[in-house]
């Protein structure tokens, strides 16, 4: 059965959709993760305009993250002191990364920034988590071995502004929350994803916040980046689809629903070691996009006139 | 709709005089109305649309109008149906340490964004070249021509971009369609639109050739427009779009909420 989407202005068949929604979902349930960065993706393979895939996925994540946030908020793992000041760097982050894609769409460049920065950030982040993955598992393997300290002091602590956030037991400088919510905020506005596969490792490594509230606080500041972006794209780029989104939300409800019983079977490394393979082979094919010779090297766009 | 709505015109001027140094669309309009004549006793042509309005529901898959007709003696019979003009700009990758990037963009304005054509016959049988290019029958008819002025061989490889990208997305025809005759007077053919077909007012004409030269015409507009509520979505995303911003972000919260909601049993 197919369905009209009035801003994309393609029909497509409604079932692909929630499938696609369904399994993006199913990742979320199972990961933790908005899994926005696979479904910009395979909206512009399924015929979606890129410029309206970004847009409707950063609408679509609003949900996704909402529903998210008060099933971890209701377990006590977030930390609202912390998603605040995330946000700030968050927002600032999105509003630059809108205008950035107004002007790269004007160039006619914005299809190969959106690919090169998913093979950048994919590949980086899968072969990190790869390697975290694989030494975990050989620690687990080797007894005896020396824990390490809580976490080591370096130049990021020497910052000003400190702040203390008791749900996280730290006490950083403000400015490094504010920095990475700016990154993640960019590439949420250019990208169309949430930024978790940023945020989460970023939060862990860098800030060095528990494990357990990690996704929680990462997807509290992300229902407000996601909703800033969607809308500024709206307005400045006016390619938000929201039929496209609330179709892909509800495939996206069932498919969580599963990956999260999924997700409980399985551990820890285990799930990042998958994730990490995951990652790769997304940034492998993009990257293999980019450099194979296309079948045809011209491309159209119009405007009304 | 009523039919009737197409207006009847005829011809005098041999068309070949015309070309060939004008970009041709003003004239022809002004064509159109120099040589209007008021429609004779017995019509040379008359046509008319299964539909003269082409609703884009939330299920649209594509439609197909049939154009139908009469002329009063035996001749042959072409029909062009154009689309909105649009600005397209045409892009071209090439490799940049081993990526591929757009490097070079050309920008035509006055593009139709959609194109059909039918004949009885083919279009080289019944009209001359310079008639065939005077009415745009044919593809490689269209006139498109670039903003600025680069070198015409560029051009060409760029406007043959355009069409095959055109023709591979079903918005133009990969071959002239088929006006079939029933007897020697009555005429149809079939249009066909694919569902990524653009919205607008769509000029459908259809000639009656004798000799080569097109004695008689005839045009009918033919709108293609969304309907309920993906019109009213688009429409309302154009006209207030901070407002269908917040409440396409509201949706989404109420909706990951609702979504949220199962698992507190679980």
């Amino acid at each position: 059965m197919d369905i009209y989407l009035p801003i994309a202005e393609v029909s497509v068949d409604v079932f692909v959709l929630l499938a696609l929604g369904g399994a993006v979902g199913f990742l979320t349930g199972v990961f933790g993760v908005g899994g926005g960065f696979l479904i910009t993706p395979l909206l512009i393979f399924i015929g979606v305009p890129p410029t309206v895939a970004v847009a409707s996925s950063a609408n679509q994540l609003v949900g996704a993250s909402v529903s998210g946030v008060l099933v971890h908020w209701r377990r006590g793992n977030v930390d609202f002191k912390m998603g605040y000041v995330l946000l700030i760097g968050g927002l600032a982050g999105s509003v630059f990364g809108v205008w950035i894609f107004t002007l790269l769409k004007r160039l006619g460049q914005i299809e190969l920034t959106i690919s090169l920065s998913y093979v950048v950030l994919l590949g980086t982040l899968g072969a990190l988590m790869m390697v975290e993955s694989i030494n975990t598992r050989l620690r687990l393997n080797r007894p005896g071995v020396r824990r390490r300290k809580l976490h080591q002091h370096n130049w990021m602590h020497g910052l000003p502004l400190k702040a203390r956030f008791r749900r996280s037991k730290l006490y950083i400088s403000a400015l490094l929350p504010i920095g990475l919510g700016f990154v993640v905020g960019v590439f949420s506005a250019i990208l169309g994803i949430g930024g978790g596969f940023i945020m989460v490792p970023a939060m862990i490594y860098m800030l060095g916040m528990p494990t357990v509230v990690v996704p929680g606080t990462s997807l509290l500041q992300i229902i407000f980046v996601a909703a800033s972006v969607t809308l500024l794209q709206a307005y400045t780029n006016r390619t938000v689809d929201a039929v496209l989104a609330l179709v892909l939300l509800v495939g996206g409800v069932i498919g969580s629903r599963i990956g999260s019983r999924f997700g409980t079977r399985l551990r820890g490394d285990q799930l990042r070691l998958l994730l990490a393979l995951l990652v790769l082979a997304v940034a492998a094919k993009l990257a293999f996009d980019l450099t194979v010779h296309p079948a045809d090297p011209y491309s159209i766009s119009w405007e009304k006139t | 709709m009523s039919r009737g709505t197409g207006t009847t015109y005829r011809t005098g001027a041999r068309p070949d005089r015309l070309t060939g140094w004008t970009s041709g669309w003003h004239l022809r309009l002004m064509a159109l109305v120099l040589f209007w004549t008021p429609p004779a006793r017995a019509e040379a042509l008359v046509a008319d649309l299964t539909n003269h309005l082409i609703a884009i529901t939330t299920g649209f898959t594509g439609a197909s109008v049939v154009l139908f007709g009469a002329i009063d003696r035996p001749g042959d019979v072409a029909v062009v149906v154009r689309g909105p003009e649009r600005e397209i700009t045409v892009r071209r990758k090439s490799r940049i340490v081993g990526i591929w990037v757009n490097s070079q963009e050309m920008t035509f304005a006055n593009v139709p964004s959609f194109y059909f054509v039918a004949a009885n016959r083919p279009l080289e049988e019944i009209v001359s070249p310079e008639t065939a290019a005077f009415y745009r029958l044919g593809v490689t008819n269209l006139e498109i021509k670039p903003d600025a002025t680069p070198p015409p061989q560029i051009v060409e490889e760029f406007v043959t971009a355009l069409v095959r990208t055109q023709q591979h997305a079903s918005l133009f025809p990969n071959s002239v369609g088929k006006v079939n005759f029933i007897g020697e007077r009555l005429f149809r053919t079939t249009i066909e639109f694919p569902s990524n077909v653009p919205t607008g007012t769509y000029l459908v004409q259809v000639f009656l050739v004798r000799e080569k030269d097109v004695v008689s015409g005839q045009t009918t507009p033919l709108v293609v427009s969304k309907v309920g509520i993906d019109a009213d979505v688009f429409g309302f995303a154009g006209r207030q779009p901070g407002l269908y911003g917040a409440i396409a972000v509201l949706i989404a919260m109420v909706a990951g909420w609702l979504a949220s909601l199962p698992f507190r049993s679980a």
